[in-house]
């Protein structure tokens, strides 16, 4: 009921918004986002650096 | 007969290593997290594994090499802060003051503004709402990462909500709603 009421205050300050998809209760729209922004980095294959500098410091014994 | 030996130490290094390799992807994302930059984040998650690496008598078996590493790049994000005075004190008032600079009205959400948006919190409050809202750390595992009391992480994560929220949906939540 309260969550109507705040779809039809949200509807009539911008008459010509898009109706928003449903979400997840009390989150917002971009909570999904901040996820998805960490995961698509954290998806992205690891540069060859990072394995190169592992390869380093277990080599040299890194003290 | 083998189960039951000691580790050598090059057991140990190499336990050490394939832990520290599988964190790396939620590293290097934490960082883009705390400062939006892919190569300045890239040059952070290699600091840390140097340092992660040259203290790695210091990690203790069994705990959360992800807590353990994610510590020592966000304590090297935030020397590295002060150093360069790009952010001079983490002072909450100083925190207040540079926040919130209004962004435009959109009726969706795109994950570039949303990066653009997360850059304008505060660093306390950003790095609160990565950890717990995109890296899945509890409350209790953020505050150790950050070294603060668990309710001030709650309540920072709290704040950074309400800033996005502001920030991305200035006409559901901004000073015009009645």
């Amino acid at each position: 009921m309260t969550q109507r009421k705040e779809e039809q205050n949200d509807a009539a300050r911008n008459p010509f918004r898009t109706p928003r998809p449903p979400r997840k209760k009390d989150e917002p729209d971009w909570a999904e986002g901040l996820r998805q922004l960490y995961n698509s980095v954290a998806e992205e294959p690891l540069p060859d650096s990072f394995d190169d500098l592992l390869k380093k410091l277990d080599k040299d014994g890194g003290e | 007969m083998a189960g039951n030996r000691e580790l050598t130490g090059s057991d140990q290094t190499e336990i050490f290593k394939t832990a520290l390799l599988e964190v790396l992807p939620q590293l290097r994302a934490f960082a883009r997290g705390l400062c939006g930059r892919r190569d300045y984040a890239d040059d952070l998650v290699q600091e840390a594994m140097v340092k992660a690496w040259s203290s790695r008598n210091s990690f203790t078996p069994g705990t959360s090499m992800k807590s353990w590493t994610f510590t020592i790049l966000r304590n090297h994000y935030i020397s590295d802060l002060r150093r360069n005075r790009h952010y001079s004190a983490l002072d909450p008032q100083v925190a207040e003051s540079m926040l919130i600079i209004p962004a435009e009205q959109e009726a969706r959400v795109h994950l570039s503004d949303l990066d653009a948006a997360l850059q304008k919190l505060s660093p306390e409050r950003r790095e609160a709402v990565v950890l717990v809202g995109a890296g899945g750390f509890s409350y209790e595992e953020a505050a150790q990462i950050c070294k603060c009391p668990i309710g001030t992480i709650r309540s920072r994560v709290a704040r950074a909500r309400a800033d996005l929220a502001q920030l991305l949906e200035p006409d559901v939540q901004g000073p015009s709603a009645d």
